[in-house]
């Protein structure tokens, strides 16, 4: 009787060594911080099994906000970032963090929201008077609140209206601390207007009659860029494989990729690498 | 002496002799300010059995632990054959509760459990814990847990396993309390048995008929102090103290 | 709301398909959390059993503060990880961040507490049951611990589950110390984070009734087990 419960830890210790033997043993990868955006759209399952499978690196992708993205790889944890915050990129090459950033792909930001539109907001094509039509309907905003690129994309739009979002917060302006996925779910859940990119929007299946209200002003270009974590700085990264795979990135074959990603066969990213680094 | 010649030699010789009396010394117990136990001088003798008797809350089974060395007394000393049960107390005696407190194991494991605590060697356990069992019937039950056995078979068990370490001095709270007729005898039987092998032997119990059938020497307490001590068949038929005759006689006593 | 009956058809499909990703990612959760779950055990169990039947100076306290930690928030327990096992950090020359391992850490710090506390509580009553029986028969402290960790073993198997329980189903650790890589470190309740961060409700939703499945399959087994030993009285 006693034996029943020896045998019964054997099998449990069995199984478990059984399972954890199906662990993965690759030892040739690297670890890519990136943003939602790109592993929300499906962009990086379309683009990371065609450099596997041409280079045999497995790339790890850490799906972050951009503001965490490139504080994991300050402390290099990562050896490649991948973001959209141009101005934090600059500052983190700048301080040593990256050793370049290369422009990489673009897409735009889109304002979403209800289609009752409360603040009548519809067709607009200038982010900025949308805004302000939104801060004086005192009309729901849905923010990120995370220091993400698109939360910075935000705040710089919100700056140049001439809107104090601050004083609204928790009022009309709603900050969510999340991704850019969940905060469209709370958005959607409150009806709020949410700044959101467009690649993000397009996969997401959670819309509730949501659309896109506002869109095609040049101030809500969204560029992205690639940065080599500094192995000066960090010696564990993998300087070489890291920097093939951003050569891969900013390659025709890489920027050709880019370009044949669909959503519902509308194309989501636009490469710009041929561009010099900056 | 003739005695100790038949005991089982091993742990026996060690001691210093079959009779060995039992002593307690201003023996004193207090909680909260309430007196629990005061017993200026103590003596029991080697051989026989002693029956400890007296009313609900008199403090009899508090003293069978102060003896057992199972609570410390605030004040006084316990002597086995004249010197402290010491370090060496856990293998000097064999202690049984009212209700019997059995591992979550077979009856067997609850033998050797005891064995290979007390230190007995490794060669020796598998005979003596065979021997222990059959001594109380239950050579059949070796391998059931011992949990699914009767109130009478548990109770026999714990019996054996105490007797099994071979002690110096048995001490038994109630043993019988809850069994029925047919198990109280068995029990009984283990317990003379012991005595026969020189075990000294200190019962405490409710049952006057037990107290007949066994003991030799009764010392019944009232409100935590001594008040009669004797001999089985002086106490039965003739009880000093009120206090007695009224437990005997089933009467009320305040 | 259609998502509920959506989520359980898409929960049905999942498994019907027998799809290899889903299983991947099952695995992985069920070998994270039943490793990080024995550790826990291996270090909560005698440290209950201690806690039970010793007292010295600072044990109220650190029982105190055992029961506190049951309520150890997961975010926070993955930051701390991270900061230590970040390269930029004091273990980060051991290489775990965004591991199984990292998880696995994790989780056992969250779920030691909880076994430990659950295990002293199982230990203390046995030992009001055992204690004069042990004291007569003269053990030493350690093997009363052992004689009382062994006869409690059925009854501890309920502090291993509520560990379990708890591991298999934290996210907020996990995400952060493995990073939810896929095919790496991706487990059921950071693939339910993911997925309800693309709007896949319904896919979620059907993602956490497997999970809530798995847990009711193991509570089954161990529920089945102490039933068998409380017939045989070992419980």
């Amino acid at each position: 009787m006693n034996g029943r419960f020896s045998a019964l830890a054997c099998a449990a210790a069995l199984g478990l060594a059984l399972v954890s033997g199906g662990a993965l043993a690759a030892d040739k990868f690297i670890v890519v911080q990136s943003t939602t955006s790109t592993q929300n759209s499906g962009l990086l399952d379309e683009l990371l099994p065609k450099y596997t499978a041409k280079s045999g690196t497995e790339v790890r992708v850490v799906a972050v906000g951009t503001g965490q993205a490139i504080k994991n790889a300050a402390n290099c944890d990562g050896d490649v970032l991948l973001v959209h915050a141009k101005p934090a990129e600059e500052k983190f090459v700048a301080e040593g963090g990256g050793v370049k950033r290369f422009d990489l792909m673009h897409n735009d930001f889109v304002i979403i929201g209800p289609e009752s539109d409360p603040a009548g907001v519809a067709g607009m094509t200038d982010a900025e008077a949308a805004l302000k039509k939104i801060a004086a309907a005192k009309a729901p905003f849905a923010s990120r609140g995370d220091e993400s690129g698109t939360h910075q994309k935000e705040r710089s739009l919100w700056k140049a209206a001439g809107v104090d979002v601050k004083a609204a917060s928790g009022d009309w302006y709603r900050e969510t601390g999340s991704g850019m996925g969940e905060t469209i779910n709370t958005g959607v859940g409150m009806g709020a207007y949410v700044l959101t990119d467009r690649a993000t929007w397009s996969a997401h299946k959670n819309r509730a009659g949501y659309k896109i209200l506002v869109e095609g002003d040049k101030d809500l270009f969204n560029q992205y860029g690639v940065i080599l974590v500094n192995p000066a700085k960090c010696p564990n990264v993998k300087a070489d494989l890291g920097q093939d795979f951003i050569d891969w990135l900013l390659s025709k074959e890489g920027q050709d990729a880019i370009a044949a990603f669909r959503i519902n066969g509308e194309q989501q990213f636009f490469p710009d690498a041929q561009k010099s680094a900056s | 002496m003739h005695e100790a010649a038949a005991l089982p030699v091993s742990r026996r010789a060690e001691a210093e002799g079959a009779v060995r009396p039992l002593e307690g010394l201003g023996l004193r117990v207090e909680r909260a300010g309430r007196v629990l136990l005061d017993i200026p001088e103590l003596r029991m003798s080697g051989s026989e059995i002693t029956a400890l008797m007296g009313f609900n809350g008199s403090g009899k089974s508090l003293l069978l632990r102060v003896l057992a060395g199972l609570v410390q007394p605030d004040a006084g000393t316990v002597l086995w054959a004249g010197r402290p049960p010491g370090r060496e107390r856990a293998r000097r005696l064999g202690f049984v509760f009212q209700k019997p407190v059995l591992l979550r194991r077979s009856a067997a494991a609850n033998i050797r459990y005891a064995l290979k605590v007390a230190g007995f060697p490794r060669a020796e356990i598998a005979g003596r814990t065979e021997a222990a069992l059959a001594s109380a019937g239950l050579q059949g039950l070796a391998g059931s847990p011992a949990r699914v056995l009767s109130g009478g078979e548990q109770q026999r068990l714990a019996v054996a396993r105490a007797l099994a370490l071979e002690p110096e001095v048995l001490f038994l709270d109630e043993p019988t309390a809850s069994l029925d007729p047919g198990s109280t005898l068995a029990i009984e039987a283990l317990v003379a048995g012991a005595r026969g092998r020189g075990t000294k032997i200190v019962l405490v119990t409710h049952d006057a008929g037990q107290a007949r059938r066994l003991a030799q020497e009764i010392l019944f307490l009232q409100q935590g102090r001594l008040v009669e001590r004797a001999s089985a068949g002086q106490f039965f038929t003739g009880p000093q103290s009120e206090a007695a005759r009224a437990f005997l006689e089933g009467r009320i006593h305040i | 709301m259609q998502d509920f009956g959506s989520a359980v058809w898409q929960a049905l499909g999942l498994v019907a398909s027998f799809d290899r990703d889903l299983l991947e990612i099952v695995l992985l959760s069920l070998r994270v959390s039943l490793t990080a779950v024995l550790a826990a055990g291996l270090v909560g169990l005698p440290l209950g059993a201690v806690l039970a039947v010793l007292r010295f100076p600072g044990s109220g306290l650190l029982v105190v503060l055992l029961n506190a930690m049951m309520g150890l928030p997961p975010v926070v327990v993955g930051l701390v990880l991270y900061l230590l096992l970040s390269h930029a950090g004091v273990l980060g020359p051991l290489n775990l961040l965004y591991t199984p391992t990292a998880m696995i850490v994790a989780q056992a710090v969250l779920v030691t507490p909880i076994i430990a506390a659950l295990a002293r509580q199982t230990v203390a009553d046995i030992r009001g049951e055992y204690r004069e029986q042990l004291q007569v028969l003269g053990v030493s402290r350690r093997t009363e611990v052992a004689t009382l960790l062994w006869d409690a073993r059925y009854s501890l198997l309920t502090a291993m589950v509520a560990g379990f329980g708890r591991a298999i189903a934290e996210v907020g650790a996990v995400i952060i110390v493995g990073g939810n890589i896929n095919h790496v470190t991706r487990v059921m309740t950071t693939t339910i984070a993911l997925e309800t961060s693309k709007g896949n409700l319904a896919l979620a939703l059907g993602l956490g009734m497997i999970l809530l499945s798995l847990t009711i399959l193991v509570n089954a087994a161990v529920q089945g087990l102490r039933a068998t030993a409380a017939r045989t009285a070992y419980a």
